[in-house]
This record gives structure tokens, sequence and C-alpha cells, in this order.
């Protein structure tokens, strides 16, 4: 008995050797899509996938807000929020970003606005480089919920 | 017949097994509140029933779980029942659990000898929730997925084996078709095996120390046979009745209203969905995440949880003590009510929320239409129903405008989603863009100044406003038939849909205006229109509000053939990569209200 269920776990924890496939530099704007006033604003991020047995090309993978700090500085966090793993929303009104599920809430640069908020760490601030064309290239990448530290999810 | 039964008897013994069920003796007589086990019981044959049913026409994969949940729903004669069956069960069964469970400990069941039965008990609710989270994101809407994803996160939370885990039931590093196999192997196999042992081990326990009722001097005990069973069986009736009212009920509401579960949109992991909760009765769990700040959460989702599982355990030798029934009881009605408090603050919360009202909504709106576009000529492609949410201009144009356009644009006087914008109007709105009556109010002296066309613009004062103003304020009654006869012509260049019919019944109009557009009223002096024209220096009315025409423009609205140096703030939204090309067709299409639509939607409904 100890055959068949030694390789049925073999099998199972396959999914601990797999690595992410993120990480890499995307393609995800340019600067001239990202408004002066330092108002955020999301973008999908778009990259080959690989779900198991499929590769996908150009397939969403995430999002993240890109927030321009200078001519050509650009910040970027991932909308992921570090509680739960639900998407933050942006509100203009009051500039934070507030996450829907359990309503953390955070500032414009990502810090944790109220300290009642669930989430245990700031927005997750993602790579930014920005090219002589103009584009804006992100490293992306997620992180491990609920944890004070930044995780990657490698 | 007889000779074979009593054949069967010998080998078997099945006579003496059932009249053994049948003649149990109930101490105290039959009661209604003893109703609750057989309710449970039939609950569990309804999922087991109705979810092999759902598993012959199931697949689980990222692009096919929506599908086929999609398929048996809204395609298969009574698939809308036998889902709705289902889904309606997982909730009620949490409930008659819950119940069997207070009436249990109220009534000192779980006493010596029967501490063994109520752990199996307690088994059984933790084995029921965990189909309950497990069942949820099968159907792979968004509504599962982000519920799903939560759920997930908060497990890998869990010090040293958290993350690994987390890992093994997602099926790697992100979500996909791993993660509906091993949820649905879990759900439908694991799950489910378990659970019949459980009721073997309770069965068999249950036998061995009989009933619990309490004696009493006025009711004489009597077997299960016929009276309890008769309550049982009106109880199961009962839960039946309710579940086919939960599954009809939205239909009695409204002649639209779903029949059956409802089904979100198909998931997509860079859309944000903003209304995702557990089901209601996770409710207080979420309610209760709220207050434990930072890296306090394990606190409020695992060890107190766990903590209080730990003393429902442990109540059976608690119960022997003087006064522990009385805290058994005490504490069993505080977590009630306590539990009732979190569920009420947390819907209430919910109510207050206009942010999630509106994200509750959008999410109808959008899984209505994709049902529409499931069922469109084309159908679903194979890479999965999610893309016909994305390519469609009926979803995500609004989104679209309301990011890129409604800083300054309105459409029909809001964000294109029904939001007010926060920034003034300072740019035209787009509703009904090139059609006759929006050209009417172009045209209109009173209006062309407006906020809603030029007003909050650099063309404000600008060549045509004053034409507009001066000229056209001063037609008279055969100039102003003749300026009909022109909008007509140029709006027909648009080619709208909507106006399809009227175009091609008034073609000899549309001809005699496009030619007073070049004589009588002179508008090729500054416009070009269908001749090359050099000198032309403002916009380009040949094909304009066609998509091609649109989707030139947003790429570049600078361009000479548009305003070109005059172009006020208007962004060129695909030259800077500002936009997809996919993205600007979507507006395109949108703007143009160009979108599939079902020929016959009132006769299929």
């Amino acid at each position: 008995m100890l055959v068949p269920v030694a390789a049925g776990l073999m099998v199972l924890v396959d999914p601990l050797r797999r690595k992410s496939d993120a990480g890499g530099a995307i393609k995800v704007t340019t600067l001239e899509a990202l408004p002066n006033d330092g108002v955020p604003r999301r973008f999908p991020v778009i990259a080959s996938k690989t779900d198991a047995w499929n590769k996908f090309k150009e397939s969403p993978i995430g999002a993240v807000y890109l927030r321009r700090t200078g001519d050509s500085k650009v910040e970027a966090l991932n909308v992921v929020c570090p509680h739960a793993g639900c998407f933050v929303d942006f509100t203009a009104e009051d500039k934070r970003f507030h996450c829907p599920c359990h309503k953390s809430s955070f500032e414009v640069d990502g810090k944790i606005a109220d300290p009642k908020s669930p989430s245990p760490r700031a927005l997750d601030s993602l790579t930014v480089k920005v090219d002589a064309d103009g584009a804006v290239w992100v490293a992306f990448q997620n992180f491990q919920a609920g944890r004070r530290d930044k995780i990657p999810i490698a | 017949m007889k000779a074979m039964l009593a054949w069967l008897d010998e080998r078997t013994g099945f006579r003496k097994l059932a009249r053994g069920a049948l003649y149990e003796n109930i101490p105290g007589g039959p009661r209604w509140r003893h109703v609750w086990g057989s309710a449970v019981l039939f609950a569990i044959g309804v999922q087991f029933i109705t979810g092999i049913f759902l598993w012959m026409d199931y697949s689980p994969s990222a692009q096919t779980a929506w599908e086929s949940v999609n398929y048996i729903q809204n395609e298969m004669w009574g698939g809308w029942l036998l889902r709705g069956l289902h889904h309606y069960t997982a909730q009620i069964l949490p409930v008659l659990l819950a119940l069997h469970l207070l009436q249990i400990i109220v009534y000192g069941a779980y006493k010596a000898p029967r501490e063994v039965n109520f752990w199996f008990g307690l088994i059984l609710l933790q084995l029921v929730l965990m189909m309950a989270l497990t069942g949820y994101q099968l159907p792979w809407d968004q509504k599962g997925f982000s519920a799903t994803k939560v759920n997930l996160n908060l497990l890998g939370i869990v010090p040293l084996i958290g993350p690994a885990v987390q890992r093994i039931l997602i099926g790697g590093t992100d979500y996909g078709h791993l993660t509906l196999t091993r949820f649905f192997a879990v759900h439908a196999g694991v799950l489910p095996v378990t659970v019949l042992a459980v009721l073997v081990v309770r069965a068999y326990l249950l036998r061995r120390h009989g009933f619990a009722g309490e004696r009493s001097p006025v009711r004489a005990d009597a077997p299960f046979w016929p009276d309890q069973a008769l309550r049982n069986v009106v109880a199961c009736l009962a839960v039946m009745a309710t579940l086919l009212y939960l599954i009809v009920r939205h239909r009695i509401a409204s002649p639209t209203g779903t029949l059956g579960a409802e089904l979100s949109p198909p998931a997509d992991p860079s859309e944000p969905y903003s209304a995702a909760r557990p089901e209601w009765y996770f409710l207080f769990l979420y309610q209760f995440l709220k207050y434990f700040p930072g890296d306090r959460e394990i606190w409020g989702a695992i060890v107190i949880p766990g903590v209080v599982m730990g003393v429902l355990c442990l109540m059976p030798f608690i119960g022997r003590s003087k006064g522990g029934h009385r805290f058994n009881v005490g504490l069993i009605c505080s977590l009630f009510a306590g539990a009732g408090i979190l569920t009420w603050l947390a819907i209430s919360a919910d109510a207050r929320d206009p942010g999630y009202q509106a994200a509750v909504k959008q999410a109808a709106r959008e899984a209505e239409r994709v049902k529409v576009l499931a069922r469109s000529p084309a159908g679903i492609p194979s890479e999965g129903a999610a893309v016909l949410a994305r390519m469609d201009p009926f979803i995500q144009g609004p989104k679209l405008f309301a990011k890129n356009c409604a800083s300054c644009h309105r459409f029909d006087g809001s964000d294109g989603m029904g939001n007010v914008p926060k920034d003034a109007q300072s740019a035209s709105d787009l509703a009904g863009f090139a059609s006759h009556a929006w050209f009417a109010g172009l045209l209109d002296p009173t209006r062309v100044s407006s906020t809603n066309y030029f007003g909050a613009t650099t063309h404000k004062d600008g060549k045509m406003s004053k034409f507009v103003k001066k000229d056209v304020a001063g037609y008279t009654p055969e100039q102003k038939a003749q300026l009909q006869k022109v909008i007509l012509a140029v709006s027909a260049e648009a080619q709208l849909k909507s106006q399809a019919a009227t175009d091609q019944r008034d073609a000899a109009i549309i001809a005699e205006g496009r030619t007073l557009f070049k004589d009588a009223m002179a508008c090729t002096d500054c416009h070009q229109f269908h001749v090359k024209d050099p000198d032309a220096n403002a916009p380009d009315l040949t094909g304009y509000g066609s998509r091609d025409w649109l989707v030139r423009f947003l790429n570049n609205p600078g361009h000479e053939d548009f305003y070109g140096k005059r172009n006020d703030r208007m962004p060129a939204f695909g030259e800077k990569k500002m936009l997809s090309a996919e993205e600007i067709g979507l507006i395109a299409d949108w703007l143009r209200g160009e979108w599939y639509e079902p020929a016959q939607a009132q006769a299929r409904e």
C-alpha cells in the first residue's frame, strides 16, 4: 500500500518544484499615458503565461497602478492587497487606495493609511524602468499575502 | 417473492437490521425536535444525487469550468433546477447542522456515553464547510475565484506549512487548470468519501447507544416507527419545499429573475472584482477578520476559530463538572449570537457602501451580457468565455470610457458607467455621437457653445461656433430645411446601426443633402468631403463617425485630417500607445452602439 500512496504523493507535491515565470520586465505602457498630476492609473499586465500544460501568449497575468513622480520617473504598485489578495481601488476624492474586501486603506505611495487596516504591510512596489522611447517596463511580481515581509512568490 | 426475501434474509439478516432501525426505542416518545438528524441526512443525500449528475457535465479546467457550468445552467434541460438544488442545499446544510448541534448541546445529548457521536457530529460540520469552500470556486466565475483566492491566502499565513499547502492546493504559483482539478478531486472525491465514512460511524454509534431522548413521567417511550418517522418525513419535505422556493424566488419577484443559482462573469485575473464576498454563512468570519490589523491576522483567521473548535470538542468533559452543562449552553448560545451580530454588521456595512453596491450591479450586468454572448452565433471560443467579455464593446466600452475619456468628456451626463466624475466636464457629451440628434444639437445656435458640445474647449469661439451662432441663427425657413438634409447626409456617413433603416429610407434626401453640403451650405469651404481638398483646415467629414474614421481620430486627433494644430487637449491615444488597437476599437464600437445583440431577444424570454 505504500507504493501507490507514495506515487500519489509525489504527483501531489509536484507543484512545489515548479517555478513562477514572473519577475522579468514587461512593457506595460508609455509615459504619455501617465498624467502629470501624480494620480495613479491602473494598467493590465499582459505577458505570456504557462498554465500547467497550456502556454498562453499575450494573456493578462495581473495589474499594476502606475504613478508619475517626475518627468521620467514612474512608481509601480501591484494592485493586489497584501492582506488577502483582493484588488485595491484608487479613489480620487481622498487620494487613497481602498481594498473592497476587508477595508484596508493605503496612501497614494502605497503606505498603510488607516492604522486599523488589516493589511500587514504597504502595497507591494515593483521595479520600474523607463526607456529612451518613453516605454514603461515593470518587473511584475506577486508576493505572499498576509505576511509582514514582502516574500516573492517564485 | 416471499421465498426469495426469506432466502435473502437468511443470507444477510436484513430483516433484523431493518427492524432494529425502525423499532429503535425513543425515550420520551416522538418529538418534533428530533427531526434535525434526518433533515441533515436528507440534505446530504440531495447533495450526493445532484452532485453526481452535475459531475456528468462539468469539466474542470480554466477554459472549460465556467463554460460547462454555463451550459448546464442556461442550455441544458432542467440544468437550472439541478444546479439550484445543489447550490441551495449547500446553503441550507450548514444551517441544519448548526441547529442540530445547538439542539445536541442544549439537551445535553453530548454527555456520556455519546461523546464520540458528538465528536463525529463536529467532524461532519467541518467536512460540510470544507465542501462548501471547495465547491464555491468550481464554476470559475469571478465570485468564486476571488473568494477562493482570499481563502487560500489566509491558509498561506499558517506558520511553516501554510505556504506549501497553499501551493499544493493551487497546483503551482498561479491559479489555473490544476487549481480546478485539485479542488474538484477534493470536492467530489476525498470529502464525499470521508463524509460517507463519518455517516457510517455515526449510524453504528447510534445503534450502539440508541436515541438520546429524555424519559418523561407523562410521555411514554415509543419506537421510531411510525410516529417519529412520519415527523422526519415531514421535516424532509419542508427542507425540499424551502429549496424549491429559494430556487424560484427571483423569478417570482420579477419575470426576468434568475432561476436557480447565480453565475457571475467568468474569472479574469486582470479584472478587479470588488463584489467579492464569501457565502453568507461565512460572513461572520469575514467580518471578524476586519478587526485584526496587520500580522495579528492569524489570531482572527486561525487561532481563535481553532480554540473555539477545541472547546466545542471538550464540551462532553466540561459538561460533567458542576455547572459545566450550563457553561456549554451559555457558550454555544453566545457563539451563535456573536456570529449573528457579526453577520449583521457585515451585511449592513455592505448595504451602506455605494462602491460595493455598484460592483454588484456591474457584475450582474456583465453576467447577463456574457450569457447573451455565449448564445450568439459566434459562441464561446476555445480560449474560453473570459475572452468574450474582454472583447465585447458593451462590457469594455463604458469601462474604457470612464478610465480614459471621462476626465473631460461625458456620456449622457455620466462617465459611461453611470457615475458622475470628479473633474468638471470640459469636452463634449458623446452619447449618440454622429447621430441626427447629436448633429442637430451641434448646429443649434443655443447649444453649440454649451459644455455638451464646444463650450468648455478651445473651439468655443472657433469658426464652427461662430458659423452656427451667426449664420445658422439667421437662417430662413428654407435654409433650415436644407440644413436638415445636410444633417441627414453627414450623419449617414457614420453608418450607425441605429439609423440604418432611416438612412435607407431617406437615400434620396441624403443625396440631396450631399449636394447642398458643397453648394448652398458651403461646408466644403473648411471641411473636406469625399473629394481631396488640400485647402480644407477643419476635420474631414468623409466617413465622419464611421468606425474607420473614429479609430483614426482616436489614434491621433491632431492629424491634419482632423483638428491638426488646433487640436485642443485630446491625446493621441493610439500613436502615443496609451491605448492598444483593440481598446481603441472597443471604444469606437461602443460609442457607435455597435455590439452583438440577439435578433430575437424578446422571443427568447
